[in-house]
């Protein structure tokens, strides 16, 4: 496991993200619904920063706006103090389904965003390094229908940092992987994060993955989103999930998300 | 002596237990095989055995050339262990060859030597032969004549028809224009321009190149746009945040996901240009083999109908093939995924 010191030797490669009273809706059948209201967030360079919140309650909608793929119907979004209004690979999604392309094989995949920059030919070394950062370099030729589904994920995170991005955005990346790829993946995770130093939004529904990787944790409401509750999570890396003060965090976070009854 | 099939599970040294079994493999492998050399030589003799009841000059030579081909299937099934992969092709068409063998030799009784089947219309082969050695240049020439006239319409229809597709697949306002235009004229069989086509064009060859591309343009038109049209937001979404230009998400994005659809669209284009090619070729064009076929009908000439026939539909699945065979070489990457 990488050390926590190394993060700080690289504290320029994140990004500051300023979220500042985003309100979003969308219409379905000519009726407004709204999804996000007044969100403010203010995230400091090369912070983990889990989003967390009941299913359907507009996380989603709030990385989409964050990776500048939707604009919002209210408020603004900051990166650097720049104004977010479309995509740029310095905002790397890592969706919950890895949406590999099937027809181009793994380094194909992992290519794809300096393809698309037009650098690639000058860049080729850095889809090697990125595969091999997952430890995938002995499937660079294989196609995603052969890979499992954790494989085939980790092949989407290659293929986000490939672009060095200054905030990485995971949509719920985990989420439809086994418990045990999961558990291997949080560490791989972390120690990524640690060693690249990038900001990271996380968007999860699990309090015990949110507390396991993330510095801040914050609680939104039900639909429409809004920010009930920012937690920070003192507690230096490797995390144990079985620490006492994770496990009372997660009691207040359950409790924050109405579930306190059941634990 | 034969090899065990792999599923036998013996190896080339392993002890053989008895005769009958033996026998009874031997048989199985290579039973086949000497059958079709029976109905080879059947079909042989009987060409040789009766007289002919017409007068056709390639009997003989036809009655020798089965035998041939009987003695080929013999030698090959007998001695397969040392042919290698020749050995093993023959021994995977052995079951078609006893059926052709069959058939000629049904053929050639029904026809030439008893005319059971009524002269001229049903010629024996060695009359088909005859057409093939004797009218060799004029078919040859009609054979190029169709290539030419079907290559040079499908390869138009076929690249206009993708552009058209991906541009309405892709652009709203070329959609708006396109698609009314595609269902008023798209369903009407591209024959049905035959007239106007003919009069309209400077020549019978520009008018019939127009209408094969038509047939051919518009399945690969919809298919292309309905390809383009299904492509997930999801794979957009990450082309885009990896900064992809619209110009990479056509190219890269659109077209890779659209091209199993597509190759739908070339397959069924080209069975719609088959038909127009022949039907144009009968009617307007003075070449090709719609027109030796016309041209043979004239003269009651049913042998070299039946010869035009035959070498139609082996170009005809050689294009198919062909295709076919681009098709796995493109979307290799689909092996996995679809059942083929």
């Amino acid at each position: 496991m990488v050390a926590l010191a190394e993060a700080i030797t690289h504290p320029a490669a994140g990004a500051a993200l300023d979220i500042e009273q985003v309100g979003h809706a969308f219409d379905i059948d000519g009726t407004e619904l709204p999804v996000l209201s007044d969100v403010s967030i203010s995230v400091e360079p090369g912070e983990f920063v889990a989003l967390l919140g009941p299913s359907g309650c507009g996380k989603s909608t709030l990385l989409r706006l964050v990776a500048g793929l939707d604009r919002p119907k209210a408020g603004t979004l900051r990166e650097d103090e720049a104004r977010i209004t479309r995509p740029h690979p310095s905002r790397v999604v890592v969706f919950q389904d890895p949406t590999l392309f099937p027809w181009r094989s793994v380094w194909d995949n992992v290519a794809l965003g300096l393809e698309a920059q037009g650098i690639l030919k000058s860049q080729r070394h850095r889809v090697d390094a990125a595969l091999d950062l997952v430890g995938l370099s002995s499937f660079r030729n294989a196609y995603p229908h052969q890979l499992s589904g954790g494989m085939a994920q980790r092949v989407a995170l290659a293929r986000a940092l490939v672009n060095d991005p200054k905030i990485l955005i995971l949509d719920e990346p985990l989420g439809k992987l086994d418990s045990l790829t999961r558990i291997t993946m949080q560490a791989e995770l972390v120690a990524l994060w640690q060693r690249k130093g990038f900001t990271t939004l996380l968007v999860t529904h699990d309090a015990e993955e949110a507390l396991v990787l993330a510095n801040r944790v914050i609680v939104f409401s039900d639909r429409p989103a809004r920010v009930k509750a920012d937690i920070r999570v003192d507690r230096p890396y490797p995390r144990h999930r079985g620490d006492p003060y994770l496990a009372d965090l997660r009691r207040q976070i359950l409790g924050l998300l109405g579930l306190d009854a059941t634990w | 002596m034969s090899t065990y099939s792999l599923s036998d599970g013996l190896a080339s040294g392993a002890p053989r237990l008895s005769r009958a079994p033996l026998l009874a493999s031997w048989i199985r492998v290579s039973g086949a095989g000497i059958l079709a050399s029976v109905a080879w030589i059947a079909f042989g003799l009987s060409c040789l055995w009766w007289a002919d009841v017409g007068d056709w000059s390639r009997t003989h030579s036809l009655g020798i050339a089965a035998l041939v081909i009987a003695a080929i299937a013999l030698f090959g099934t007998v001695g397969a262990d040392y042919l290698g992969s020749a050995g093993k092709a023959l021994h995977k068409r052995a079951p078609w060859l006893v059926a052709l063998g069959m058939f000629l030799c049904v053929w050639e009784v029904a026809t030439a030597k008893f005319a059971w089947l009524p002269l001229p219309f049903f010629p024996p082969p060695q009359a088909i032969i005859e057409v093939y050695t004797d009218d060799l240049p004029k078919l040859l020439d009609s054979v190029f004549a169709s290539v030419k006239l079907q290559l040079g319409g499908y390869l138009i229809g076929a690249t206009v028809g993708f552009l058209t597709g991906v541009s309405i697949g892709w652009s709203r306002a070329v959609g708006y224009w396109v698609h009314p235009v595609l269902r008023f004229i798209g369903p009407l069989p591209a024959t049905a321009w035959l007239p106007i086509a003919f009069f309209t064009f400077p020549s019978s060859w520009s008018a019939s190149t127009f209408l094969i591309a038509l047939a051919t343009g518009f399945p690969v038109t919809v298919l292309t746009w309905s390809g383009v049209a299904s492509v997930s937001n999801a794979y957009y979404d990450v082309a885009r945040t990896l900064g992809a230009k619209p110009s990479f998400l056509v190219l890269k994005v659109a077209i890779p996901a659209a091209l199993p659809h597509v190759f739908v669209g070339l397959f069924m284009g080209l069975g719609s240009s088959f038909a127009v090619l022949v039907v144009a070729e009968m009617i307007g064009v003075k070449a090709g083999l719609g027109w030796y076929l016309q041209w043979a009908q004239g003269w009651a000439a049913y042998a070299n109908m039946y010869a035009a026939l035959i070498v139609m539909s082996l170009l005809c699945s050689g294009a198919i093939t062909l295709l076919f065979s681009i098709r796995d070489r493109l979307l290799v990457w689909q092996k996995g995924t679809v059942k083929w």
